[in-house]
């Protein structure tokens, strides 16, 4: 794979060709925050717009981006940092995010940006709006008051038969995940956790398998997200 | 120089932030030699007697008198500082905003299953009128620093204080913000 230059924050960074940008900044020991996207990941999603930089001056979502040649690129700065963090914000503000009594409280990755972010608190007024929750799947809980609309569920997680269990209904604000109630029914134990792991939040979770880790013992308290930087 | 004072209060909450504070354990020794508290329910004085520097809210506003206390608070302290989830964001009492309120209270007066027949809605002008949903504290009057977490641990308290006390601006450690 042929290498390029790109320039981050005024330095010069020796990068592969044609790979996604925060792929490549990860390996330069510049941890871009990610929501929707993952490390290994295929295909972005670029949902969630939490990686927001700016590649020659514009706004850009990273994980939507390839290197190219002489790319410069903004990601440290003030303004960006404020940026993602009010991104953040308005996802709290949007759904009910009411941390003490979650399920996912200390795996969950919305939950860890805001405290790398050090929010404390969000500058948006918040919204209480009323999502429905369906506790009618034989495995599955959906909790829509945390739903980021992320789309890691609809797009990246399929069944043991390779079928898709779970897809967006309405449009805009009135979008809400749903799941395919027959195959959902013959999820294994094993496919279940891992949707649960896949959402971000707390939207997906496994029938009576909550609060299963005690306080210290959670994903983000052993592996907190600054550690990586 | 004077000792500082605090007053503190529990609007809309469990009291959980104010076992927090207490939580800073052998450092309230060192607390009680800088300040001293005046409106509180650790000290049991229902109003202001003096100007107050620092006011720690606890909870958020769920009904008129949260809202005639907090706007005193306001008046009455130099800095407030939003302790805790409930003041932040509403908190666990704010699962009712997405209710009516005719609905939320039906549901609790007469329609809970260990109800045996009941069916009035407690009213009363010696009753606070609850407000229609309820509202973090910073959306009623301006707060300076917010302490998030369910509740803030007594190291998060200690560290504001002993910041605002020293004349900086308060900064919670990474790994000491929480929100549950």
């Amino acid at each position: 794979m042929s290498k390029i230059d790109i320039t981050v924050d005024g330095v010069k960074f020796s990068v592969p060709e044609n790979i996604n940008l925060v792929e490549a900044l990860s390996h330069q020991g510049i941890q871009v925050p990610t929501l929707c996207w993952y490390q290994g990941m295929d295909e972005c999603l670029g949902t969630c717009r939490v990686c927001t930089v700016k590649v020659g001056g514009r706004h850009s979502a990273a994980c939507t981006m390839k290197t190219q040649k002489d790319m410069t690129i903004e990601f440290d700065t003030d303004e960006l940092k404020d940026l993602r963090r009010g991104v953040i914000e308005l996802l709290f503000v949007e759904g009910n995010h009411y941390c003490p009594s979650c399920e996912k409280s200390g795996d969950c990755l919305l939950q860890a940006q805001a405290q790398d972010m050090e929010m404390t608190h969000s500058r948006f007024p918040y919204e209480f709006n009323n999502y429905d929750l369906d506790f009618s799947g034989k495995n599955i809980l959906l909790e829509r008051n945390r739903c980021v609309h992320c789309k890691r569920c609809t797009e990246l997680f399929s069944d043991d038969e390779g079928h898709k269990v779970f897809s967006f209904i309405g449009k805009g604000a009135e979008t809400r995940v749903v799941f395919d109630h027959e195959r959902e029914k013959k999820l294994s134990p094993h496919k279940a956790k891992e949707a649960m792991d896949l959402c971000p939040v707390g939207a997906i979770l496994v029938k009576g398998q909550g609060f299963s880790k005690p306080y210290g013992e959670r994903k983000y308290e052993k592996e907190p997200l600054w550690e990586k930087k | 120089m004077g000792k500082k004072v605090i007053s503190t209060v529990s609007l809309a909450g469990c009291f959980g932030c104010h076992m927090s504070v207490l939580d800073i354990d052998l450092k309230l020794l060192d607390l009680v030699e800088l300040v001293e508290f005046n409106r509180s329910p650790l000290t049991d004085i229902k109003t202001f007697t003096k100007k107050v520097d620092i006011g720690l809210i606890e909870g958020g506003c769920c009904n008129a008198e949260n809202v005639e206390v907090l706007r005193e608070f306001r008046k009455n302290c130099d800095i407030l500082i939003s302790l805790g989830e409930c003041a932040v964001m509403g908190g666990l009492p704010a699962l009712r905003n997405h209710l009516s309120l005719e609905e939320c209270l039906e549901e609790a007066y007469c329609n809970v299953p260990t109800n045996k027949g009941n069916k009035i809605i407690p009213k009363h002008e010696d009753l606070p009128e609850l407000l229609d949903r309820v509202y973090p504290c910073h959306e009623v009057v301006k707060i300076d620093y917010f302490l998030p977490g369910c509740p803030p641990s007594g190291d998060v308290i200690w560290s504001a204080l002993a910041a605002l006390l020293n004349g900086d601006e308060p900064k919670i450690a990474k790994h000491l913000i929480k929100y549950d």
